[in-house]
């Protein structure tokens, strides 16, 4: 945002002086941590490390919040991907946005499309940080998946089983018996057990001991257990259990689909963490260029410059982009790398997707298989509800792992379930992964957001990030309670 | 929003207030001299605090304010969208004894008027007026010109502070008639406060609350209406998730 510093006395100090002063100062300290990029997982560890008491300083080159997992207006992001104000800013510089997408304002399009699993991590984070009291969430409306060109619910429980059209009689039944093995199923009772050992037989033996057909162990590994590729077959089934039951629980937990949202866009999120941080005294700086990461003759972190002042810190944590993601190889240590890329394309429909039941949010899964590729498609669909968009219109993401040299080609079965499509904008965006855990330089590099439909890895990173800068596990408590007596 | 969207045992309307202005101008202690009634010199960053509740009675009925504090993020100009959204009041605090502190308050009620709702209500409150009143200051102890500095914030430097206390008046560098003249050409409601002393504080919630227009808040939270950023948090509010409903529920304060 600008703040319009305008004058009318010319003998005092100007705002922009002040602005600098204070600057200065910040500057002059010695922070415990510096956090570059204000993406979902580095305002959850910046709010995370404050609340510790940590001495944070927060900086993105920006000047709004979320970095990649931020929620833009048209013009932000056509400039970004080239769509509304914000959005038409990231992907189509310069290009105003149709009048009949309404006023800018009202657009917050996400540009990673995920959403969050009701009883998953995310969800304990929210709550046990508090940050729940900035947010409002709504559910969303359906989850589907498609097999053999059509799309249906996804059952999550025997009951919905049997009625579901995605399954012949018999397969039914025995889909029926299989859900109810799983619901029945006590670690330390063996007669629940029916002869599988989840820690030691594959997902592949218990989906034979069931019969269950290709295509329902379609919607059951990659709609259910939300796996991306089939990888999950021939190992040990105890996780795929694990994430069948997470999916059925959250599903239970609001009725529609097992996910909820956060109005007004998932950039709510990154800036609800960053108050929380600044709350606990963490300093926030937007806006800020980033020109060089210190180290020491050995390697080590010692700060990081901005603007040509350089600010001291004992440990940095940051997003790819800061550690020469995507920049040609300048001679210094390679800190990321590639490790593939995902094709997004962001829809604005003036309808909700056909065959959902005019749900005004959904998410539906093309199994690999059914299209015959290694990964899954996802789409994922929000509307005026979530007050991400003006009125009548809904925006839906199409997404998925890059496999060819032609991305777009690769999610054409996604689009083609639309319906007509108003307009569109096209993101191949590559993932990063650090090269080094960190421990030895101090500087501590973030995943990017992957292809996944929700955000369990995203705190997966976390975990993984704050063991490295902490030295020990995240455990979460319950904040006091801040409300005055 | 819950209480009046949803219309159980409590009545009070819920009002988002956000406070903004420059650095060191007594933000925070103008809200815990409203909330607490207390004034601390030398204060401690606001840590911890993600908003404060007030309510606040006014003939038949009673508004409950939820004060949001900027947390320091004011600063470098990285306050989130989100701090403003829906805020249906504001209050944009300067020290009378700064004359750069009306400017930048004015350039806050631009932003307001840029992003926050257009119905929102704005409050000028010119701080620290004790400063500025020859007796006002009874005792010896309250006659250090920066113990109304904010500590949310670590520009409040020393050396920043004007003139000396033995000319009260000499110190003023906004005076009543200016800023009271900028604020009614811009439609604010207009205070000269002290955080210290409490003069004109309880006022400054009061007049708001009588300028907010909660029927049309109310309706709003009927109607459903589903247009962002229209009128409150309360737009189908009933088909919203509770994250925490497995767990007690916050208790809210409230020493009306």
């Amino acid at each position: 945002m600008e703040i319009d510093g305008n004058l009318q006395r010319p003998l005092v100090a100007s705002a922009t002086d002040l602005h600098h002063l204070s600057f200065d100062l910040t500057m002059d300290e010695e922070y415990d941590v510096i956090v570059l990029g204000t993406g979902l997982t580095e305002c959850i560890l910046s709010g995370l490390l404050s609340v510790e008491g940590k001495k944070v300083l927060h900086m993105d080159r920006n000047d709004y919040y979320g970095g990649d997992s931020a929620s833009l207006n048209l013009t932000q992001a056509r400039h970004c991907l080239a769509m509304n104000p914000l959005l038409y800013r990231k992907f189509r510089s310069g290009q105003e946005p149709p009048q009949e997408l309404g006023r800018d304002r009202d657009w917050a399009v996400d540009l990673v499309p995920k959403f969050i699993i009701a009883s998953g991590e995310l969800t304990k984070i929210l709550v046990h940080t508090d940050v729940t009291r900035y947010l409002e969430f709504k559910q969303i409306a359906g989850s589907f998946v498609y097999r053999d060109g059509r799309i249906s619910k996804v059952p999550s429980t025997e009951m919905e089983a049997v009625k579901s059209p995605l399954m012949g009689l018999f397969e039914k039944r025995r889909a029926k018996k299989f859900f109810e093995f799983l619901q029945g199923w006590k670690d330390e009772d063996p007669t629940t057990h029916q002869g599988l050992n989840l820690d030691r037989d594959s997902m592949k033996t218990v989906y034979e001991k069931f019969g269950l057909e290709a295509g329902t162990q379609d919607f059951v590994g990659h709609a259910m257990a939300l796996y991306l590729d089939d990888d999950y077959i021939t190992k040990p089934a105890r996780p795929t259990y694990d994430r069948i039951v997470l999916y059925t629980s959250s599903m239970a937990r609001y009725g529609k689909s097992p996910y909820i949202y956060p109005l007004y866009g998932l950039g709510e999120l990154p800036q609800s963490f960053a108050r929380l941080s600044a709350i606990y005294g963490g300093t926030y700086m937007l806006d800020k260029s980033i020109d060089k990461i210190e180290v020491d003759a050995e390697g080590k972190f010692t700060g990081v410059t901005s603007n040509g002042e350089t600010v001291k810190a004992k440990q940095v944590i940051g997003d790819p982009s800061y550690f020469g993601a995507g920049q040609e190889e300048q001679g210094g240590k390679i800190r990321v790398i590639e490790e593939g890329k995902v094709v997004r394309a962001i829809c604005l429909l003036k309808h909700p997707i056909p065959g959902t039941d005019d749900s005004d949010s959904c998410q539906i899964i093309i199994p690999q298989n059914q299209v015959n590729r290694r990964n899954d498609i996802y789409i994922a669909m929000v509307s005026s509800t979530h007050n991400v968009c003006a009125k009548d219109l809904y925006v839906a993401i199409v997404s998925t792992v890059v496999e060819t040299s032609t991305p777009e080609l690769e999610i054409r079965p996604g689009l083609d379930l639309l319906g007509p499509i108003y307009d569109k904008f096209v993101e191949i965006k590559p993932l990063y992964t650090p090269t080094s855990d960190g421990r030895a330089d101090n500087i501590f590099i973030t995943r990017s957001y992957d292809a996944t439909s929700h955000f369990e890895t995203v705190v997966e990173d976390v975990q993984d990030v704050w063991r490295r800068v902490v030295g020990k596990d995240l455990v979460l408590k319950k904040r006091e309670l801040e409300v005055q007596e | 929003m819950a209480e009046a969207a949803s219309g159980s045992q409590d009545k009070s309307v819920q009002v988002k207030l956000v406070l903004l202005g420059e650095a060191a101008v007594g933000k925070s202690s103008v809200v815990l001299r409203f909330v607490s009634n207390e004034f601390q010199a030398n204060k401690e960053p606001t840590i911890g605090a993600a908003f404060l509740t007030q309510k606040c009675r006014l003939e038949d009925r009673i508004l409950r304010y939820e004060i949001w504090d900027t947390a320091g993020q004011e600063r470098f100009h990285s306050l989130a969208p989100m701090y403003y959204r829906n805020a249906q009041a504001a209050v944009v605090v300067y020290d009378v004894t700064k004359a750069t502190s009306l400017e930048k308050a004015k350039s806050w009620v631009k932003e307001l008027q840029r992003q926050a709702n257009p119905n929102i209500v704005i409050a000028l409150a010119g701080n620290k007026v004790d400063l500025v009143q020859p007796s006002a200051s009874s005792s010896g102890s309250s006659s250090s010109p920066d113990s109304e500095d904010e500590a949310d914030d670590a520009t409040a430097t020393p050396g920043e502070t004007p003139g000396s206390p033995g000319e009260p008046e000499s110190l003023r560098q906004v005076p009543r008639e200016e800023a009271q003249a900028y604020a009614q050409e811009a439609g604010l409601l207009f205070f000269e406060t002290s955080a210290k002393t409490g003069e004109g504080i309880v006022e400054v919630f009061t007049e708001i609350a009588k300028k907010i227009p909660i029927e049309h808040i109310l309706a709003a939270s009927r109607n459903n209406s589903g247009r962002p950023g229209a009128g409150g948090r309360s737009n189908a509010r009933e088909e919203n998730v509770n994250l925490q409903d497995d767990q007690a529920k916050a208790k809210d304060a409230c020493n009306c």
